[in-house]
């Protein structure tokens, strides 16, 4: 079985999320890094689930996928009235947190 | 047979349709009204398929070998749980319901079943439930035309149908609860179906609010039912069969008295609510706010027998719990007796013709629950039977005359009267209706009022007998004048008052009238007159699709009593449980109680005749008598239960408890807090001056200026750069890994 392969996937995938997100000066491409962070999860899950016979760890993966989706909805909402209060989609502008 | 196994299909027709109608019903042709038939008569189908197959169920034990049957029984339960009794020389043979279940839920060793329990009682309610909700459609097609809720009225009987199958073809009592509440959803949808008006939204809030408080105790009664089935059976449930079945053998099964007792007095308390018995019964006759078809479906044939029917479902329960076969008085009768006579007197000062037929239904179910106290099963469910057929009959009449006839007012004195001349039909067939109710024979009534009378007296009941035989008299008293003033006399409709020229007021009456009763939102007020056009030549005949309904009830109101006449008895043999349930007694049909009966109604229908038509008697009494004078007013103001509900108990609760509350709250509460306070003040004083001022300020003064000095420094960092925090949590959370690695 080989196990580290996925994983290794699965970290460099999840390194390329969080780069996406820590860089990425737009709101949506922000969110489609997360989505890819997810991916990176869902094949841990799948990975380790396969590796231990465990049907479990697929049946995770849905639940994850699911919620993603909601997810996505929520976060693009959020997006959409950023865009609508600011006029803008830049992260950068938004900075009402500003101590 | 695959009919009943198949059962479930029933009340999931309806729900289905009442899911199509609320999609689709406004594009359809015809609104939605096409679809709700087609649904109600599919279950009607099946319904009668299914009492065909138990009707053969039980023929075929009947004629099979007695011991063989017998046999099977105890080896599948393990012991004798039906009755085999010896009656008239041959053995009452066991007749198993038909269950299917499926699990539900199962929460920590605890299934919960849905499931449906096909025997006898079952099969007859379903038929009941199909047929009536089935001309009730058809009515309403017409009753209803131009109604900007026309759609939602349909969608809404739907799902008042599939409710009550669903209550009615439970297997467990947990389900039956379901549908209880959904019906007494649909209830409160459909009496303010014009809720435009205050009235009626107050009608429907007032019925839902009334059963709710039946319905605690109901609930309480449900729980305690699945501890009667784990005291009988060792493990808990909710299932009817085993309810019966651990309750009917208490004794032999150490199931305590106190437990059915007070299971018994819970589900009671929900019978009240939802059958309208007293002291509960308030609700029934406001509900008469809602649409005529809704009345006659939902306040007097069906819904609200929901409660007697429970009664029915789990009698063993109330049989052992109020110990009905040692005669006396048990809460049962008691609760019945009462109601019977109390809602038969507020009959007589009613002027709205359905709030009579109304009180006439409280009264009759007071009947069932009486006939269910004295251990008269088979009585109260036929009597639940014929009531159905001809309390619908009157109930739709009573919509065909406001429709056609009085301009869509119910006020018998003021706009009906002599209407026997323009509306043949429906004045025959409330004629037939009113027979029924009154008890001549060979109608309906009779035959079911009578089992009721002398069961009662043969089980040792006599005062309750006594009562049954008042409320008689009382009905056909009531039920007379109600037809005096509808359909005999002179025609004081409004038309008649336009050719007097009386117009002004009579504007005004007539749109207090629309306002006050029917109640239509004004958009449905415009396209009513618009297709009242033609009728306003005055009172006429109403069409088919009212008549249709009307004389296919009377039919049945006719014949239908019949069944269980003496030498035939197919209703009790088919209908009866014959499993898990307590051997009753069944009284003769006796020549001399049956005489004595129809005597009772035909001196109150004599009584009546000559007061009204006749002009004999003290005409006018409460207006020279101040005692006749108070009884009235006693009577009209209905008993002051609605003051007292109102004004007493809840003002009670608003007012002095409320005060009380208050009271307590100023002067002890508040002092205890003030003595308190003045000593803390004091306490206060001494420690700010010497300890906080000193000590405590200094150390705190001191921890602030450092806080603020390090908060200035950490407040650069708060940049309100999302991306940057993102890469703080980042970076803590490599630092994290790494320690753990480290650690590891």
């Amino acid at each position: 079985m080989l196990l580290n392969q996925f994983l290794i996937l699965s970290a460099v995938l999840f390194g390329c999320g969080i780069y996406g997100v820590l860089t990425r000066k737009h709101t949506v491409l922000v969110l489609m890094s997360v989505e890819l962070m997810l991916a990176a999860v869902n094949i841990n899950l799948v990975a380790f689930g396969a590796y231990n016979g465990n049907v479990a760890g697929q049946v995770f993966a849905l639940f994850v996928l699911t919620i993603a989706a909601a997810e996505v909805g929520v976060g693009l909402a959020i997006v959409l009235l950023i865009y609508r209060n600011l006029r803008s989609a830049d992260l950068d502008d938004v900075d009402v947190m500003k101590g | 047979m695959g009919f009943m196994e198949n059962a479930w299909l029933v009340p999931l027709i309806p729900a289905v349709s009442f899911v199509l109608i609320l999609l689709f019903g406004k594009r359809m042709p015809k609104q939605g009204s096409e679809l709700g038939i087609l649904a109600v008569g599919s279950s009607f189908v099946l319904s009668v398929g299914a009492a065909i197959g138990w009707i053969n169920r039980v023929n075929d034990a009947e004629s099979a070998e007695g011991e063989h049957a017998l046999g099977m029984v105890f080896r599948a339960m393990g012991r004798s749980v039906g009755r085999f009794s010896q009656e008239e020389g041959h053995a009452v043979l066991p007749v198993e319901p038909i269950t299917r279940s499926i699990t539900w839920l199962q929460s920590g060793g605890i299934k919960l079943s849905a499931g449906i329990q096909i025997d006898g009682l079952a099969v007859m309610m379903m038929f009941v439930v199909t047929l009536i909700s089935l001309l009730v459609h058809i009515y309403s097609t017409e009753y209803m035309r131009g109604d900007r809720r026309y759609t939602h009225f349909f969608a809404t009987l739907s799902l008042f149908t599939a409710s009550m199958l669903l209550l009615v073809v439970s297997d467990n009592t947990l389900q039956l609860l379901v549908g209880w509440e959904l019906v007494g959803l649909c209830s409160f949808i459909l009496i303010g179906h014009w809720w435009e008006d205050k009235p009626n939204s107050d009608a429907a809030v007032k019925a839902f609010l009334t059963t709710r408080t039946g319905d605690i105790g109901l609930l309480c009664g449900v729980i305690m039912t699945f501890f009667v089935v784990q005291a009988g059976t060792g493990e808990g449930s909710f299932n009817i069969v085993a309810l019966n079945d651990s309750a009917a053998n208490a004794g032999e099964l150490g199931v305590s008295h106190t437990l059915l007792l007070w299971t018994a007095v819970g589900l009671l308390a929900g019978i009240i609510g939802k059958s309208g018995q007293f002291p509960l019964h308030t609700w029934l006759p406001d509900a008469m706010a809602g649409p005529t078809p809704v009345s006659a479906l939902i306040h007097a044939a069906t819904m609200v027998v929901a409660g007697v029917y429970l009664g029915a479902r789990v009698f063993p329960v109330f049989y052992e719990g109020f110990s009905i076969a040692d005669g006396g008085v048990n809460p049962m009768a008691l609760v019945g007796g009462i109601t019977v006579i109390i809602g038969a007197l507020l009959a007589f000062v009613q002027d709205d013709i359905k709030k009579v037929l109304a009180y006439s239904t409280v009264s009759q179910l007071g009947y069932m629950v009486l006939a269910l106290g004295v251990g008269a099963w088979v009585a109260a469910i036929f009597h639940l039977f014929t009531h159905a057929f001809f309390k619908a009959n009157l109930f739709l009449g009573a919509g065909s005359v406001s429709h056609s006839g009085s301009h869509h007012s119910f006020d018998m004195k003021k706009d009906m009267g002599g209407l026997r001349k323009y509306m043949p039909q429906t004045f025959w067939t409330f004629m037939i209706g009113t027979a029924a109710l009154a008890g001549i024979p060979p109608l309906a009534g009779f035959w079911s009022k009578d089992e009721i009378l002398v069961n009662a007296g043969e089980n040792d009941f006599q005062v309750f007998l006594i009562v049954g035989m008042v409320g008689a008299l009382l009905t056909a008293a009531y039920m007379t004048r109600c037809i005096y003033y509808t359909f005999f006399g002179e025609y004081r409709g409004g038309d008649h008052a336009h050719a007097d020229g009386a117009g002004d007021e009579l504007v005004e009456h007539h749109l207090a009238e629309v306002q006050d009763e029917h109640a239509h939102a004004p958009v449905a007020v415009a396209t009513h007159d618009a297709h009242d056009d033609h009728a306003h030549a005055g009172p006429h005949e109403s069409n088919w699709l009212i008549t249709g309904p009307l004389w296919v009830l009377s039919a049945f109101s006719l014949g239908i009593g019949l069944l269980n006449a003496p030498g035939i008895e197919k209703f009790t043999e088919w209908f009866e449980p014959r499993f898990a349930f307590p051997d009753l007694p069944h009284a003769e049909f006796s020549v001399a109680w049956a005489s004595a009966a129809v005597v009772t109604g035909l001196i109150g229908i004599g009584l009546s005749y000559a007061y009204y038509w006749r002009g004999l008697g003290p005409q006018r009494l409460s207006e020279r008598n101040s005692l006749a004078r108070a009884g009235k007013t006693f009577l009209v103001n209905k008993y002051y239960l609605d003051y007292l509900y109102e004004n007493v108990i809840v003002a009670f609760i608003k007012g002095p408890l409320a005060n009380a509350a208050y009271w307590f709250n100023q002067h002890v509460i508040d002092n205890v807090l003030n003595y308190t306070g003045r000593g803390a003040m004091t306490a206060g004083h001494v420690v700010y001056d010497y300890i906080d001022q000193k000590g405590v300020d200094g150390v705190v003064n001191g921890i602030g200026i450092s806080t603020d000095e390090a908060g200035s420094a950490v407040r650069e960092i708060q940049t309100g750069r999302l991306q940057f925090y993102a890469f703080m949590l980042v970076l803590a959370l490599g630092v994290f890994a790494l320690a753990l690695w480290i650690a590891a």
